[in-house]
């Protein structure tokens, strides 16, 4: 930096550089752009991890005590870890990073048209926290007497004492790698909201930004309003753990319920960080094949952020069984219901979006509105559990499990396909395959249908989460309900092998696929201005200014339907 | 010689002049999560307070409260301080004048956690422990959280202080330590009221 620093401000000095080490390029690069891919990588990898931890408690749900393909016979612990682990990694090492980490990192500064992050050696540190959280993560399956079997939610006090859980090392392990997880994010939060409110280009103005990045930024915000608590907590936690305090451990004075307070003060605005993301790629991609302009830009905003807001105040509805007064669970049950009505007006403002379009049936459109179908049966779930009465029967069923990963699934699996597909000739220059990419996308939204349909019934029948072998409890060990269960653990055998598919396209298309022109997809967004993948530094010399909003698809008297924010208005009447 | 202006690359190529610099804005940021941080743990000590038979345990020695009230006043002058010295960086840039200020701060500041360790030291020599009570486990998590991050903010602004030495800190950076200090100890008077007095 020191030969940088004698430079004026804003002759860029990192255009001229000699070739850099492949080390210097893709291990300690402060550009954003690898750093996105450090992300998407490492969640990638997780979510093979955290794939098969699901396979393997699935095979012992459907056949219980028998041996495992690839794992062996699965011990109760063993069980208790894997559902764990899976959860765990599933959000807090597959959609934060994918979503939120890889591509806001990738997107932000090209979709707002500068040249890298405000923060980027921040930036670059952010992902060497991350690495470490997930080798401590995985350090944690392997310490003696194993990883941590006490729920994602982690509930005290059978997470706080080694003597209640069985895991002294693993439990404090799995603390500490949710720790530095949220360390990492954090940091990454700090760099995006602050890149996107300083650094964009000319002439864009705050309606201007795509939504997409709109949505990842109030998804940081909220996960920086919200995760202190459970920094609190986690503390709180770890000292109870390792060092002998009793915070929460209610033999020695200490408070159970404190922690579900903590946990979920965080653990509910989280669900909508990882779900805003997911709603942006959707109304990119939607925008772009149908050619049309958003429905209610500023009503989706808006929405999202009273969303953010009330999301505050819904915590407990969680915890209407923990000791929750009858009435703050009657307060609690208004603002859930009242919490649908912004995730609804999304959802009809995309539809109203997609109405009479010309709509490009491809990949990554398939994936986009596979998301909005799915994802409403997660939405429409979540009021029924949000009503406390329905909720007192129904908590810690299998219903709960089935809404959640209706929700979950579209936004960690479906939306990030979507995003992958649609946003990959701007990453590696290169198309992928769509056949195969139908083919894939149909592998992946019947089988994930086959799995949790099965899983409402069965959770509505009074099938409690968290059981290791439902063969011990008469009542649920009848003949339909396992073949229930043996056909969800059936379908998601499908899904994963359909799985196959995807990898293949992807690493032939990142070698052999057609190669990406700059704006394959006739999109109006900056990032498709910038060479297909873009360099070190985006968009060359010259960064681009902003003339209009993201969506001006369709608009009349242009020959083209589409109208990228960067073309000059006196080029309207050339074109 | 003018504060350092802005010229390492990737400081955004933005083409706007922001209405607050990157380095404040991100320490701004930051403490949204850290004003959330200490409300839990506030909070989550109110709650079980709020739930003891007997407050403070009768068998555990009470707090310092005159001593930690000398000390909060300490903490606070070097806040107003180090306002002085901000005003004198941006008024006359490099100046001799700026420095001593500036160290001054940074001397009560230290002053301050030193202090506190010493109190520290007394409480548990009087059995006042992380398990001795949860009353203990409280009172060393909260005020340990802010002596934390008085010592991570001094070590940066001492950062500072040596780059300043060598002519090359930038205002915003300055003025980025500077919101944070206000933060630690914007944040004592409300500790010392809680824990200490109620
Ligand atoms: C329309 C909005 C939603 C409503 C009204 C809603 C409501 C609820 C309620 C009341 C519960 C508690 C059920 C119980 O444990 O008895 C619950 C659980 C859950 N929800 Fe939702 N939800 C919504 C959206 C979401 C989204 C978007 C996600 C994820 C991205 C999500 C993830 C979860 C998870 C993970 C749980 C289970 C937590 C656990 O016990 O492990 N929900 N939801
Ligand atoms: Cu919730």
């Amino acid at each position: 930096m020191a030969e940088v620093a004698t430079q004026t401000a804003h002759q860029d000095g990192h255009h001229d550089h000699e070739e850099p080490s492949f080390w210097s390029k893709y291990v300690f690069s402060t550009d954003h752009k690898i750093i996105g891919f450090q992300y998407l990588f490492t969640g990638l990898a997780m979510a093979i991890i955290g794939g098969f931890f699901s396979y393997v408690f699935r095979m012992q749900l459907a056949f219980p005590g028998s041996s495992v393909p690839f794992y062996g016979v699965v011990s109760p612990a063993a069980y208790n870890m894997l559902i764990t682990n899976h959860g765990t990694i599933m959000i807090f090492w597959v959609a934060m990073p994918v979503l939120i980490a890889a591509l806001g990192n990738f997107l932000i500064p090209l979709m707002i048209g500068c040249d890298d992050m405000v923060f980027p050696k921040l930036n670059r540190l952010s992902y060497q926290i991350f690495l470490l959280s997930t080798i401590v993560l995985i350090a944690s399956f392997f310490v003696p007497q194993g990883g941590f079997g006490g729920a994602w939610t982690s509930y005290t006090p059978l997470s706080a004492k080694a003597e209640y859980n069985g895991t002294p090392f693993g439990a404090p392990l799995w603390l500490l790698a949710v720790t530095l997880e949220i360390v990492a994010f954090l940091i990454g939060g700090i760099n995006f909201i602050t890149t996107t409110m300083n650094a964009r280009a000319k002439g864009m103005k705050l309606y201007d930004i795509p939504m997409v990045v709109w949505m990842i930024v109030i998804a940081s915000i909220l996960f920086m309003a919200s995760v202190g608590p459970l920094v609190a907590g986690a503390v709180m936690l770890f000292f109870d753990q390792v060092l002998g305090t009793s915070f929460f451990d209610p033999a020695a004075g200490g408070d159970p319920v404190l922690w579900q307070h903590l946990f979920w003060f965080f653990g509910h605005p989280e669900v909508y960080v990882v779900l805003l993301p997911a709603m942006g790629v959707v109304a990119e991609i939607m925008c772009t094949f149908a050619r049309k302009k958003l429905f209610g830009y500023k009503m989706i905003l808006y929405s999202s952020v009273g969303l953010g807001i009330l999301s505050f105040f819904v915590w407990a509805h969680h915890q209407f069984i923990s000791g929750v007064d009858p009435r703050a669970a009657y307060l609690f049950t208004t603002t859930t219901l009242l919490i649908s009505i912004p995730v609804a007006i999304m959802l009809f403002a995309f539809i109203a979006t997609l109405w009479g379009g010309s709509i490009k049936f491809n990949t990554p459109m398939l994936f986009a509105m596979a998301f909005l179908g799915e994802f409403l049966i997660g939405g429409v779930t979540g009021i029924w559990l949000g009503s406390s009465g329905v909720d007192v029967y129904l908590h810690d069923t299998y219903f709960v499990l089935a809404h959640f990963h209706y929700t979950f699934v579209p936004i960690a699996v479906i939306a990030v396909f979507a995003a992958i597909y649609y946003w990959f000739p701007k990453m590696f220059g290169r198309m992928m395959n769509d056949t195969w990419g139908k083919i894939h996308f149909w592998g992946t939204i019947i089988p994930f249908n086959g799995i949790f349909l099965p899983l409402f019934v069965l959770g509505a029948s009074g099938q409690h989460r968290r059981i290791y072998n439902f063969q011990n409890f008469p009542d649920l060990a009848s003949e339909n309900f396992q073949d229930l269960r043996i056909f969800a653990t059936g379908s998601l055998i499908v899904l994963i092998l359909f799985q196959i598919p995807f990898f293949v396209n992807f690493i032939v298309s990142l070698k052999r696929g057609e190669k990406a022109s700059r704006n394959p997809w006739k999109s109006n967004t900056l990032e498709w201005v910038a060479p297909s993948p873009p360099p070190h530094g985006n968009f060359g010399d010259e960064l681009p200014v902003v003339y209009r909003g993201p969506y001006e698809y369709s608009v009349e008297d242009r020959e083209e339907d589409y109208w990228p924010q960067n073309q000059p208005p006196q080029a309207a009447a050339r074109s | 010689m003018r504060y350092a202006e802005a010229s390492y690359s990737g400081e955004g190529g933005a083409a706007r002049e922001p209405a607050i610099a990157n380095s404040v804005f991100g320490v701004l940021v930051f403490i949204v999560t850290e004003v959330m941080f200490f409300i839990a743990l506030i909070s989550a000590f109110l709650v079980t307070k709020a739930n003891a038979l007997q407050w403070p345990p009768p068998d555990q020695p009470r707090l310092p409260i005159a001593a930690t009230a000398f000390n909060t006043l300490v903490l606070l002058v070097s806040a107003v301080i180090l306002f002085q010295a901000g005003k004198a960086f941006q008024r006359e840039g490099f100046a001799k004048r700026t420095e001593q200020l500036f160290l001054l701060a940074l001397g009560l500041g230290t002053f301050f956690v030193v202090f506190q360790g010493f109190e520290w030291a007394r409480l548990l020599s009087f059995g006042l422990t992380l398990q001795s009570s949860s009353y203990g486990s409280f009172f060393y998590v909260i005020i340990g959280a802010h002596a934390l991050h008085a010592v991570g903010a001094l070590a940066g602004m001492a950062r500072l202080y040596i780059k300043m030495k060598q002519r090359q800190l930038r205002l915003q950076s300055f003025q980025a330590g500077l919101v944070f200090w206000y933060f630690v100890v914007g944040v004592w008077p409300i500790l010392y009221v809680l824990v200490y007095l109620t």
